[in-house]
């Protein structure tokens, strides 16, 4: 599924350039990075209610496609900017950690495993 | 003897919570230019990354040492610290004894030092309480390990 149509699902608000072409075909959930970091799937999108500078270092290291924020949360700039640094998408929803994922499962999308 | 072809090393500082990772995140990007295969990449950089983040919050100080010869990476992260009373016991998954300051930002899930060991061909984990703790890891540049 493409990363747009995730976003309008979601109800996404985009806080960095969007490549509108990635394809997602596996989806990683966590507020825990070690968590995130144990699943070697790359390219998955990855979902998280943390908003620090670890959450994007997390995300690099992981080699994700791209990053959503739930539950409204907001990174500040400095952690944007690293994102950009590392042409990470990032997008924020308002919606929970639970309904997100539940949204996207019924689409068909996977968690990585 | 496997030929060196590059050798580095990073101080790693403690309670460095803004620059930790950092270093796992340039590591990436020197092994990128290189042309290292990227599944080789992505568990170098776990390894990196969990263990300069471990040092990070409990040792005081270390250096990760960071070596690629024609056959493999090594990496070493050695600390001062608190050292680990029992080691077998902080490789098990969900082992944590990080603070809820360390929890509310992600970490303390007892799951670092297995992700290190699940991504290494060969690891070491060694340490003296009061004195520090070494973890050594290698990767094969083939993945046949
Ligand atoms: N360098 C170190 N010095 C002292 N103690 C350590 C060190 N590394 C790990 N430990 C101890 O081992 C435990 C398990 O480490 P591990 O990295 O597996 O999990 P964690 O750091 O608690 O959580 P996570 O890595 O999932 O964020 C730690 O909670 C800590 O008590
Ligand atoms: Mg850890």
């Amino acid at each position: 599924m493409r990363l747009e149509e995730i976003a309008a699902k979601l109800g996404c608000e985009t806080l960095s350039a969007v490549d509108h072409d990635i394809d997602v075909d596996a989806v990683v959930a966590s507020d825990g990075m070690s968590e995130i970091l144990a699943f070697h799937r790359p390219h998955a999108l990855m979902l998280t209610g943390l908003t620090n500078i670890q959450s994007v270092r997390t995300a690099v290291v992981a080699d994700v496609c791209a990053l959503i924020y739930v539950r409204g949360k907001r990174p500040d700039a400095k952690v944007l900017a690293l994102a950009g640094e590392h042409g990470i998408p990032v997008l924020a929803t308002p919606r929970g950690m639970f309904e997100s994922c539940g949204i996207l499962y019924e689409a068909g999308l996977e968690g990585v495993m | 003897m496997p030929e060196e072809l590059l050798s580095r090393s990073f101080d790693l500082h403690s309670h460095d919570f803004d620059k930790a990772g950092e270093i796992s995140t340039e590591i990436k990007g020197m092994l990128k230019e290189l042309g290292i295969d990227s599944q080789v990449i992505r568990r170098v950089v776990v390894v990196c990354f969990e263990a300069e983040m471990n040092v990070v919050m409990y040792a005081d100080e270390g250096t990760l040492t960071f070596v690629l010869t024609d056959e493999d990476i090594n990496i070493e992260i050695a600390d001062c610290g608190p050292g680990i009373a029992d080691v077998d016991q902080a490789l098990e998954e969900g082992w944590s004894t990080a603070t809820d300051e360390m929890r509310e930002m992600g970490f303390g899930f007892g799951m670092g030092l297995p992700n290190i060991r699940r991504n290494s061909d060969s690891f070491d984990l060694r340490s003296k309480v009061g004195v520090g703790t070494t973890v050594t890891s290698t990767i094969r540049l083939d993945g046949l390990g």
